[in-house]
């Protein structure tokens, strides 16, 4: 019943087609749903480094730390992954098996070079001990910019599943749908990126 | 599906010149937010107000052309939970900045004069 409700607004999308199909909407519809609680943890973060950003406690700022050329890079591997992402889904849509995967290894490449330069940036910070005990500041960084790999490396995790998937069961309606939803978690990290190279890498510089 | 991608394709699905589209916008936001502060030659308070901008813009670039949110009836649920979304963010990010800000106001004097 509940699920006639909420798949009323869609029913020019629903009403032609099985009882799956109009399951598996409401599966991107629920993930969603998630995706916006995420964004509120994600708000909750970005109030902690917002009150804590001045909160240097003798240590270093925001300036001397950050190298924004390699930030630039990072954000161009999200970007072209976010990109490559979209192609992925539309080979799906093609039923183009192999070029989906192909699609796919390229975001989750450019994925792990995203994730692999972060863990770099935060091993050299706290090898020069500006690690997340320095400062209220650099706990509240840690914390956003921590948070928001960890999303990337699951996402990546959920990427190399699905590619398996791909590979060995085909393109079928419970393997299109994971994949929608892969597709919206992936670009929503995207999303939240541009946030956090606005708030903390440039106007940490500023 | 096959109903499904004759009928929505355009919109729900995107098309490859969609994602070209919001992946040049994206690109000039992010090289136009990086090249004003990287120049190190800008007022600080103009550059600020230049990069957010860019920012809610790319996002909603981003929004429309990557994960294809519109007014169109399909879409209608989807929305309404993220502009629900967005105002428990308003009062919760706008909320902490407010307290946190008269917190630490109203400890300055009692700070100073001990």
């Amino acid at each position: 019943m509940t699920a006639h409700i909420l798949s009323a607004p869609e029913a020019s999308l629903v009403h032609h087609e099985d009882h799956a199909e109009e399951h598996a909407d409401n599966a991107v519809f629920g993930f969603w749903v998630y995706l916006m609680t995420d964004c509120i943890l994600f708000a909750c973060l970005f109030a902690t480094y917002a009150v804590l950003r001045h909160n240097y406690a003798g240590g270093p700022t925001g300036k001397e730390l950050f190298d924004l050329r390699y930030v630039f890079i990072e954000t161009m591997a999200l970007l072209l992954s976010s990109f490559a992402n979209g192609f992925a889904m539309l080979s799906l849509y093609r039923r183009e098996r192999a070029t989906a995967v192909l699609w796919l290894i390229v975001t989750a490449a450019l994925g792990l070079s995203f994730i692999g330069m972060e863990v770099n940036e935060f091993a050299h910070l706290i090898s020069e001990g500006n690690g997340p005990n320095r400062s209220g500041f650099l706990s509240s960084f840690f914390g956003l910019v921590g948070t928001h790999g960890l999303h990337v490396s699951v996402g990546l995790i959920w990427m190399t599943v699905m590619m398996g998937q791909l590979i060995f069961k085909g393109i079928t309606p419970a393997v299109t749908s994971r994949l929608q939803r892969l597709s919206l978690f992936w670009h929503f990290l995207d999303i939240i990126w541009i946030g956090v190279f606005t708030i903390i890498y440039l106007m940490g510089v500023l | 599906m096959s109903a499904h991608l004759t009928e929505d394709s355009g919109d729900s699905h995107g098309s490859p010149r969609g994602y070209v589209i919001g992946f040049i916008l994206s690109l000039a936001l992010t090289l136009l937010s990086f090249g004003i502060v990287m120049s190190g030659n800008y007022h600080a308070l103009e550059a600020t107000v230049v990069i957010v901008s860019a920012a809610i813009v790319q996002i909603v670039v981003q929004m429309h052309y990557f994960l294809h949110l519109d007014r169109s009836s399909s879409q209608r649920w989807n929305v309404m939970v993220l502009v629900y979304t967005l105002i428990i963010i308003a009062f919760l990010v706008g909320g902490s900045l407010w307290i946190m800000y008269n917190t630490g106001v109203r400890m300055m004097p009692m700070s100073m004069g001990r």
